[in-house]
């Protein structure tokens, strides 16, 4: 029998768990479908069990987090509402300074944030660089279609505000327990309900990853050979249809529960937060910082709009 | 028999076409510990449910200290908020019943729900974590915990209520050995006073040490009734139930022995 060496063993980062033995030669090569579905449940797992950042020794994990949601909010609202790049870019800057200080790795928000929110914005922007009117600052090559002035300044400015608008949530995201942000949420004014379906949404994604990835391995374990397209594509529409079956069965059984023990319909929560010295000069400080930066945005030109 | 808590009579209830209760006739009476058991699909959790006013009898009727449990009943904010302190309920699959964010607010949804002073709430949540040994879990997210932990977490979150009347759904279901006595002892403890138990499970190995009276439910029927110890010693009436079965195992190099089997450690002996 072939020894099996370490190089040869696939490992989930995340859990350091082996998963599947990596043989060069036999290993089955899985669908389109198959890998969107693997690739999805892989990553959504990862993002959610990253939970070791808010505990971390930093500037944000240390404050008050109804505070982290304000002050960061009044950033965003900065970067959406700036007419200038200048600002746009000192918002950010501010951001990247937060991170640092909270012990977030560039390289972390570069992976989570930076690069996807880049590509998915890029593509919306793209169009604007050719149908923007306004003053030809090149030509494409072959194709001579104009890019214009106004269509490159009106892409760069939606560009730099998602970016600093995703890297200022994800500060929040990593630098919080989920369930801080939720009970900030709820004591910030935001209905009680909405925030419970969020919190229960955050609960169950879990389970129903699950399941999902119960559901993978078990047919990858049956599976010998490549599926052709069309197989792979009723076995996966097959799969989240028995996903949806069962998603609806244990919402049922949830709702049961929760009558089962007082639910009436209306939703109460206790709030265990309290605001330190700390807590207030922070607060103090990103209103200071969002003000200047509000009336800094306010100055100079409009940009065209996309 | 005391006081009459449920008054169980002649209810027929059924899945679309699934009979799962069929002219189910039983009372229970307070500080009573009853044994539900039976094999998987003879209808001791649909009973179990109709008991909690979460599914309403087809035909018959189900009475709680006297109450006739209708849906209309339960429109009712007061009856239904006396009802659900007084009777609690712990499903089969914890994942159910853990819907919360954290252990802490899990356990504070039911005493929430009853509108109590918060610093209340917090004094009964900390004493039920404590009861249930999983107070250093409070703000760990249900995801992260074991399946004992999960099970001992669900507990404390009925507990907490301090209910007249506990309705147990298979506790010790899918349980490691440890866990599963770890959260028997807790039962036993938490009992206490005069805590009417109702306890479903297809688990012979626990009956005696959870209850004093033991239902044997087949096809939506209770077939049996009896002590914990005449129900374990009626071996013909645990085999035509499916609670036993015949087993074979090897005894050394090619010695095949069968006996009925089970999964008991009181009968299953050599």
């Amino acid at each position: 029998m072939k020894a099996i060496h370490k190089r040869d063993i696939a490992v989930d980062e995340s859990e350091s768990r082996v998963l599947l033995p990596r043989t060069r030669r036999r290993r089955r090569r899985l669908s389109s479908v198959e890998r969107t579905l693997a690739t999805i449940v892989w990553r959504t797992e990862r993002a959610f069990y990253a939970e070791e950042l808010a505990r971390a020794d930093g500037l944000l994990q240390h404050l008050d987090p109804r505070v982290k949601v304000c002050g960061l909010l009044l950033l965003l609202l900065d970067a959406a509402l700036a007419r200038n790049l200048p600002t746009i870019i000192c918002v950010f800057a501010v951001a990247l300074a937060l991170a640092l200080l909270s012990r977030v790795p560039l390289r972390t928000l570069a992976a989570r944030a930076w690069l996807g929110a880049f590509l998915f914005t890029a593509l919306i922007a793209l169009p604007a660089l050719f149908i923007t009117p306004g003053r030809a600052a090149m030509r494409l090559p072959l194709l001579g279609w104009p890019l214009t002035e106004q269509g490159i300044q009106s892409a760069l400015y939606l560009v730099a505000r998602v970016e600093t608008a995703v890297t200022l949530s994800l500060l929040l995201v990593l630098c919080t327990p989920w369930t801080h942000v939720l009970k900030a949420l709820s004591s910030l004014g935001v209905p009680v309900v909405f925030v419970v379906i969020l919190g229960m949404t955050y609960r169950y994604v879990f389970l129903l990853l699950q399941t999902a990835r119960e559901m993978f391995e078990s047919r990858q374990s049956r599976t010998v050979g490549a599926l052709d397209g069309p197989t792979g594509r009723r076995l996966a529409a097959a799969s989240a249809g028995v996903l949806l079956a069962r998603t609806f069965q244990l919402s049922g059984e949830v709702y049961l529960a929760m009558q089962s023990r007082g639910f009436r319909g209306e939703v109460y929560t206790l709030d265990d937060f309290q605001m330190r010295r700390r807590d207030w000069l922070a607060l103090a400080a990103f209103l200071l910082a969002a003000v200047a930066l509000f009336w800094l945005g306010r100055r100079g030109f409009a940009p065209p709009s996309i | 028999m005391p006081e009459i808590v449920f008054d169980v009579r002649d209810v027929v209830y059924r899945y679309e076409d699934v009979t799962a209760l069929d002219g189910l006739t039983l009372k229970v009476g307070r500080g009573e510990r009853v044994a539900l058991v039976g094999a998987n699909g003879s209808g001791k959790s649909t009973l179990l449910r109709l008991l909690d006013g979460l599914y309403f009898a087809e035909r018959g009727s189900v009475a709680f200290c006297g109450e006739q449990l209708t849906e209309a009943g339960f429109q009712d904010d007061e009856f239904a908020r006396a009802f659900r302190r007084r009777v609690g309920l712990v499903f089969q699959n914890p994942d159910v019943q853990l819907f919360n964010p954290t252990v802490f607010d899990e356990v504070a949804f039911g005493p929430l729900q009853m509108r109590w002073p918060k610093d209340e709430i917090r004094r009964r949540v900390a004493a039920s974590l404590e009861l249930m040994e999983v107070a250093h879990l409070k703000d760990r997210p249900p995801h992260r915990l074991s399946g004992g932990e999960k099970k001992r977490v669900a507990l404390a979150s009925v507990l907490v209520l301090d209910p007249e009347v506990l309705l147990l759904d298979e506790p010790t279901a899918a349980l490691d050995p440890a866990s599963r006595s770890r959260v028997i002892d807790l039962l036993v403890d938490a009992r206490g006073g005069a805590k009417t138990v109702v306890t479903a499970t297809h688990d012979l190995d626990v009956i005696e040490d959870i209850a004093d009276r033991c239902l044997v439910f087949a096809e939506g029927r209770i077939v049996a009734e009896g002590t914990p110890s005449d129900i374990l010693r009626d071996e013909a009436l645990l085999r035509r139930t499916s609670l036993i079965h015949a087993h074979r195992h090897v005894h050394g190099p090619g010695t095949v022995h069968a006996h009925p089997h089970t999964h008991s450690h009181r009968t299953h002996e050599h």
